[in-house]
């Protein structure tokens, strides 16, 4: 007796049981069901919801690996400053990613233990088959967390994230609000001390801040993001050189000095897990486009709307109303196409603001929707005191709005519909 | 004022097993049947028993709810069984045939000079009213209501649908007197539309020829009516399917009501398939068993993939069908079916489904909804193969939740169940679309009318 008629025969024993829901989410990973079509159309197109769900895992993948030798590439660098002089030779090695998959492999651990454990449970409770909505967050969620966060934390907000953000509106499909990013919004703002600081962004600031603290004297440089530099732009600073000379610098030059452009574009600069190699994120947005799973139109007008604020925010400087010394200073006159390569405002257009349950549902909508995620993203980036990052507060704040967006969108058909009603009685 | 019209939206589903342009002549059935559910919101109330000797065109029932619209029997022979289901509904009317058909005479008419009432009158009596169907709500016509138009396909783009050219060739004089009929019940217009212009249909008078061209759903009505003369509430327009048309024009012409019909048999289980000409309501199996299948565990389908019913092997050709559809059933487990490429199903997207690859191939589809239902998650796929200038995704949720201004709003009064039948295909939620348009449609009938 084979596999398959050994699990159709558990199959038929778990029918109707509490448990069959928890069984079948399992044995359906195995084999597409046997389910056969009653009423309606006789035959279905060849895509399920699994298999939606898994082209987006495999658009994340890259990310993921990335962010993993990332992870050991910034801790190594921020005690050798020099190696950043040679990204390439110094990235893609064996310590880095030892260093990665010891810091990040347990991030995915939890993130998919605690959020599927709560959604098997949901699913028993509940009767309902479990939902595959699930296999994306929990692969979402440890590539916008800071590496170093405790991961106590991370399985407090996982359990809140898919509780309140979605299982309280009936699961899958039924949330208001995208549920990585709810679980991104409780941790930034329940630890706000972890999320926001300069030490949580590479593996071991924080236990090196806290030995410097001690009298110990190591040398590093802080964990501070490319925005939290330019956010403190003017800011004065003082770096010791490699011959133990005191250099007066800026953040926002400091900045500069440290990283380059190209190593924003490849990703060879601190931030959260999986959001820094815009050129993995370039190539998981085009594989999404062509594969039809991911809206071109709201990747592509959340691009528009960040450039349009850019633009305004450069204009602004450009014509003085905004003086050298204003604290916003720094971040408005980062130029406009820059934004696009700094923080994850790609990474949020790509895999964050198109997750199709939370956006708009119709194309116009789209549009709109992701317009202005782009155009509130920077807007907020600039402007935020606390934190010069504003995606996930721009997103969740447009996912509130996108069914007020599809309502005025439907408004329209009903008008054009009453329209021509009235001009064939009239 | 002819229109063309031309669609971009949809999709044309390529299933190996098309029925082959020859027309055999199925043997004769032993029985026949009429199952009243192929007349939606139809409650029969029966005019014979049991027993009953009949003649092609004896009323057999009426319905309850207006006496004048009369089912009759497509055959003469003998009624032997009314099998009814729970609540003594009547699932299946069984009349035993004779060797050869004696016809009721209800005498032939002149359409161009005969009066509006008497059209109307005539093919009530003669059992060609449940041949018409209205929009909205796709039911049987109300026999005094007002059309202000009436719109006949002779296009189908549906998969594996018989070729309305070939079925209708030769019935040129059928087609022209019961479009003639159909247009004095109508202020308005009657709105033909063909695929090409060598149609048997091309050559009509007393109707606007329109030239439809795109993929599936370019050849359903529902698409057409939209594109030229859209529904509006307090509207009604009539739509007779072309076949039909040949059994109105026989009764007009000839005053006998013949239910002989040319249907296409179907589908990659089936090993040659091909036309046959054969009546409403025979058993399947007379055809099929000429034809011969090539598997045991098939879905034999009145009527086409997409839209039609499924009956035992040993079922019998519902009313309104002009194709036998014989597929494989798919209850079979599929390993790492969910994330494996797949080159042998269809697929509106490129998630490791290579159908946009392929776009001569025929694919041998099966009965296996590939996936399981799911809540609605993916969006904007639905829009891709839905032509009408309708939220597909928003009236389907309009419906769920029961909110009948919204339906009302989002244009419930110009769709049939089967204008979702491409959306549902591609759902990759597995959601039954055309079911919940149906009990949505059911829902305004009732409380609205």
């Amino acid at each position: 007796m084979g596999l398959k008629q050994k699990l159709h025969r558990q199959k038929e024993k778990y029918k109707g049981t509490k448990m069959a829901p928890a069984f079948n989410a399992l044995h359906t990973f195995l084999y597409l069901p046997n389910d056969i079509t009653h009423g309606g159309t006789h035959v279905k197109g060849a895509d399920d919801l699994k298999r939606t769900m898994n082209i987006v895992i495999m658009a994340l993948v890259p990310c993921l690996l990335f962010g993993m030798f990332n992870a050991g590439y910034q801790h190594y660098a921020a005690i050798d400053e020099t190696l950043r002089a040679a990204p390439w030779q110094n990235f893609f090695t064996w310590d880095n990613l030892i260093m990665g998959l010891w810091t990040i492999l347990p991030l995915v651990i939890v993130s998919y233990g605690v959020g599927l454990a709560i959604e098997f449970l949901f699913a028993v409770i509940k009767g309902h088959e479990v939902e595959e909505g699930y296999l994306v967050t929990g692969m979402l969620v440890p590539l916008i967390v800071p590496v170093d966060i405790p991961l106590w934390m991370l399985a407090v907000a996982v359990a809140f994230g898919v509780v309140i953000g979605k299982e309280v509106f009936g699961g899958t499909g039924m949330n208001i609000l995208n549920p990585a990013l709810t679980i991104r919004a409780f941790l930034f703002f329940a630890y706000p001390t972890w999320m926001t600081g300069d030490k949580v962004w590479i593996h071991g600031a924080v236990a090196r801040d806290k030995a410097i603290a001690a009298g110990e004297n190591i040398d590093a440089i802080s964990g501070e993001t490319i925005l939290g530099f330019y956010a403190k732009s003017g800011q004065e600073l003082t770096v010791q050189a490699a011959n133990g000379a005191e250099i007066a610098t800026t953040y926002g030059e400091r900045a500069d000095a440290l990283y380059s452009l190209q190593d924003m574009f490849w990703g060879f600069i601190p931030g959260s897990v999986g959001e820094t190699s815009k050129a993995l994120i370039i190539f998981g947005a085009l594989f999404l486009i062509f594969t039809k799973i991911g809206s071109w139109r709201i990747i592509f007008s959340t691009l528009v709307g960040a450039v349009a604020m850019g633009l305004i925010f450069n204009g602004v400087a450009e014509l003085g109303w905004i003086s050298e010394s204003s604290k916003f200073y720094g971040l408005m006159t980062v130029p406009y196409w820059q934004h696009l390569i700094i923080g994850s405002i790609l990474f949020g257009a790509v895999y964050m603001a198109t997750d199709p349950v939370t956006a708009s549902q119709t194309n116009k909508g789209k549009w709109i929707y992701g317009f202005l995620i782009g155009f509130i993203s920077i807007m907020i980036r600039v402007f935020n005191p606390a934190y010069p990052e504003g995606v996930f507060l721009a997103i969740l704040l447009m996912n509130v709005f996108a069914p007020t967006i599809d309502h005025y969108v439907l408004q329209g058909n009903i008008k054009r519909r009453a329209k021509r009603l009235k001009l064939k009685t009239a | 004022m002819s229109k063309d019209i031309k669609i971009r939206k949809g999709l044309n589903i390529r299933l190996k097993g098309e029925a082959e342009k020859t027309l055999s002549n199925a043997p004769r059935s032993r029985t026949f049947a009429i199952r009243p559910s192929d007349f939606h919101l139809i409650t029969p109330k029966m005019v014979l028993k049991e027993g009953a000797k009949l003649q092609a065109g004896d009323t057999i029932f009426y319905s309850k709810s207006n006496e004048a619209i009369k089912f009759v029997s497509p055959v003469s022979g003998t009624l032997t069984e009314i099998e009814r289901g729970a609540k003594r509904v009547i699932k299946k009317l069984l009349i035993e045939g004779d060797q050869q058909d004696s016809y009721k005479d209800f005498g032939a008419i002149d359409p161009s000079s005969a009066s509006p009432e008497s059209i109307r009158e005539f093919l009530l009596t003669a059992g060609c009213w449940p041949f018409i169907k209205q929009r909205p709500y796709d039911v049987i016509a109300k026999p005094d209501s007002e059309p202000k138009a009436i719109f006949i396909s002779g296009y189908s783009t549906a998969p594996l649908a018989a070729d309305l050219d070939f079925i209708l060739q030769g019935k040129e004089k059928e087609l022209q007197a019961a479009l003639t009929a159909l247009s004095k019940l109508t202020d308005g217009q009657v709105h033909v539309c063909i695929g090409n212009s060598d149609s048997p249909l091309s050559g009509m008078n007393d109707v606007t020829i329109h030239k439809v061209k795109g993929p599936h759903p370019a050849g359903n009505v529902g698409t057409q009516i939209a594109k030229i003369d859209p529904v509006n509430k307090g509207e009604i327009i009539w739509t007779v399917s072309s076949q039909d048309l040949v059994i109105i024009g026989e009764l007009i012409l000839s005053g006998k009501f013949n239910a002989e019909r040319i249907i296409a048999l179907a589908g990659s289980s089936v090993k040659s398939p091909k036309y046959y000409k054969t009546k409403i309501g025979s058993e399947v199996s007379t055809f099929v068993y000429d034809s011969g299948l090539d598997e045991e565990n098939v879905r034999v389908i009145s009527g086409d993939v997409l839209t039609g019913t499924a009956i035992s092997p040993k079922g019998h050709l519902g009313f309104y069908s002009s194709t036998v559809s014989i597929i494989p059933e798919g209850d079979d487990y599929e390993f790492f079916g969910w994330n494996k490429p797949v080159f042998n199903k269809i697929s509106p997207t490129r998630a490791l489904t290579f159908s946009w690859m392929l776009p001569n191939k025929k694919f041998e589809l099966n009965t296996n909804t590939n996936g399981e239902h799911r809540a609605f998650v993916v969006t904007g796929n639905y829009e891709e193969v839905f032509p009408l200038d309708i939220y597909p995704l928003q009236i389907l949720k309009a419906c769920m939740v029961e909110d009948l201004d919204q339906m009302e709003a989002l244009g419930m009064y110009e769709v049939a169940p089967e204008d979702f039948s491409l959306t549902e295909f591609v759902c990759v939620s597995k959601q039954p679309h055309q079911q919940i348009i149906r009990k949505g449609l059911d829902l305004m009938y009732k409380e609205i009318g």
